[in-house]
């Protein structure tokens, strides 16, 4: 049956194309992998005894060629094929044959040289054998980050909801917003370490600091903007202050304030990797510091920076989902 | 009689109004204009745009105060915004952050009282014919869907007097005037005092017991017409359209100039 969508005009032969091509694609960047002679010179690790094929990169793609073969049989002989498969396989192919070009310009053709450029080799080597210690670094991040996050939040959302509502607040809270809110958290790091000796807390309020601007701004805004009609309707139904406040002015004002928290979400992200590079010696951040500053290890850097942005990114989606679950009654008005 | 009016009468006495417009100037909306609506009676205000319905509506809702005059309803004095005084607009407003079922609810929450009443909520759904909408959000609404719940909505509460600020202007003319039976036959059940501003005078003549028809800025009262046709009326009924002349003349429409 046609449908108007070009998206869904895929016939059989593309889709099974696209399982064939991951396998395809995969073994091909495996065999480069194996057969193909290193040009980059590369460093001893604890990887050496391992023979080629046992190593961490050759063997996520043995593992990726495993599941791909298995997902073929899946679908040629029980007709298996999830709606979410057919989605990211492309995606998920694109992947792969990024990640074997990468290998192409670094290890195998030495166009980008050690010791900036190393190869997935070496990276996930690095991944693995730092294992233990970029997971107690992602958990010591993750701990500032919300702790700083959270208060950031509640203060900023107190702070808006106050100055969004009441006049006088805003005359004179507004000011003080727009004075001390641009600052970039990260000029008040000198400020912030003489504030308190324990660095966890000066990185946190920093972080507060940083979350509780946008959100306080834009949480302001959307309740000063809150429909004349949805108030005067309220009032004729009998409502009073305390209802007006959190039953119209604050869920009107939600989808304002969710772009608030994704702004001090992302401000938080900065702030968190700079002050764990300055004062906090714990986390991602003073990791990727640490090894790039001690031994120029690369390597290190990148996985860190991988881990980096799987955390990041992680986070975001978790916000992305809280604000789908909140605003439900918003789809079919916005699109997102 | 400094008492006010019997019962759930309105009564509006020597009410004026002015703003300031956005040049400065005072512009006087409302002069010493004086009404009275009877318990359950049912009347239309209907005059050119800008002279002053709106505006009267929302100071007898309390969502505005008067320059100088008094308001009763019953015995009170109006003095600000209450559940006992209901007030549906042109748009519906409904909350859109919340199904049919919770706007309904809206009033019980706002007054504290959901618990003890929470089974009227299913009452209006069924009065309304919104159950199946009731786990619905207002944005998947029709317009005569989303006013029927706009309407619940003032109605749960059990006002003393309604206050309808031409809820069915945005509605085609179908919806209209079906809509129009609707509230008729809430207004015959429930026997509510009814004051309804609108701008369309077939709706006026097939819905009031009186029309009140104002003059241009500022506000007063020009004329009032008793619509002495037995109900159900007939839209096409000699005598209805005879009324319809009438006002149009009334309202200097009728040369065909």
């Amino acid at each position: 049956m046609a449908t108007s969508s070009p998206s869904r005009v895929e016939t059989e032969a593309a889709k099974e194309f696209e399982i064939a091509g991951l396998i395809a694609a995969t073994a091909l960047v495996l065999l480069c992998h194996l057969f193909l002679p290193n040009r980059q010179r590369l460093p001893m690790t604890w990887m050496d005894p391992l023979p080629t094929w046992k190593r961490p990169f050759p063997l996520i793609l043995e593992g990726v060629l495993v599941a791909g073969s298995l997902l073929a049989i899946a679908r040629f002989v029980l007709g298996w094929r999830p709606g979410w498969l057919r989605h990211y396989l492309p995606l998920f192919t694109a992947a792969v044959v990024t990640v074997g070009v990468w290998d192409g310009v670094t290890q195998k053709l030495n166009w980008m040289r050690l010791p900036y450029f190393p190869g997935p080799d070496l990276v996930f080597g690095a991944m693995v054998e730092d294992a233990a210690l970029l997971v107690e670094s992602a958990w010591r991040s993750l701990v500032l980050l919300l702790s700083g996050y959270s208060v950031g939040v509640i203060l900023g959302m107190t702070s808006g909801v106050l100055i969004g509502w009441f006049p006088h607040v805003r005359y004179w809270g507004m000011p003080i917003v727009k004075i001390v809110g641009p600052l970039p958290a990260t000029a008040l790091i000198p400020l912030a370490m003489v504030l308190s000796d324990n660095s966890f807390i000066s990185a946190a309020s920093l972080i507060a600091f940083a979350t509780w601007f946008p959100v306080t701004m834009l949480t302001a805004s959307g309740i000063a903007n809150v429909r004349h009609a949805h108030l005067d309707v309220a009032r004729t139904l009998g409502a009073g202050p305390a209802y007006l406040i959190w039953h119209v002015a604050i869920p009107s004002a939600l989808p304002n304030m969710f772009i608030g928290l994704f702004m001090g979400l992302a401000a938080s992200f900065l702030t968190l990797s700079v002050a764990e590079g300055v004062g906090v010696q714990a986390g991602l951040g003073y990791y990727l510091r640490w090894r790039q500053g001690a031994g120029m290890e690369y390597a290190n850097v990148y996985a860190a920076l991988l881990l980096m942005s799987a955390f990041f990114s992680s986070l975001m989606t978790a916000l992305f989902l809280v604000r789908d679950r909140v605003l439900a009654w918003q789809k079919g008005v916005i699109r997102w | 009689m400094v008492g006010g009016a019997e019962g759930n009468a309105l009564l509006v006495r020597d009410v004026s109004k002015s703003f300031r417009a956005a040049d400065g100037t005072e512009v006087e909306v409302l002069e010493n204009l004086s009404l009275e609506v009877a318990e359950g009676e049912l009347v239309s205000l209907i005059g050119p745009s800008g002279c002053g319905k709106t505006t009267l509506l929302r100071l007898v809702s309390g969502l505005a105060h008067a320059d100088s005059g008094t308001m009763f309803l019953g015995h009170a004095p109006i003095l600000g915004p209450g559940a006992e005084r209901g007030l549906v607009f042109q748009d519906p407003s409904l909350f859109p952050w919340l199904t049919v079922r919770r706007n309904i609810e809206a009033g019980l929450v706002a007054r504290g009282v959901l618990r003890e009443k929470r089974r009227e909520v299913d009452e209006f759904l069924d009065l309304m014919g919104l159950n199946a909408f009731a786990d619905v959000y207002p944005h998947q609404l029709s317009g005569g869907m989303a006013q029927r719940a706009a309407l619940a909505r003032a109605l749960i509460n059990h006002p003393k007097i309604l206050l309808l600020d031409e809820p069915l202007g945005a509605l085609d003319q179908f919806t209209r005037m079906r809509m129009q039976d609707e509230v008729l036959r809430l207004w015959q059940v429930r026997g509510t005092t009814t004051l309804l501003v609108t701008h369309d005078i077939d709706e006026a003549i097939y819905m009031s017991d009186r029309i009140v028809i104002l003059t241009p800025r500022p506000g007063k009262i020009d004329k009032v017409l008793e619509v002495a046709l037995p109900r159900p009326r007939m839209r096409a009924s000699p005598e209805f359209l005879a009324m319809r002349a009438r006002i149009l003349e009334m309202l200097h429409f009728a040369d065909g100039a």
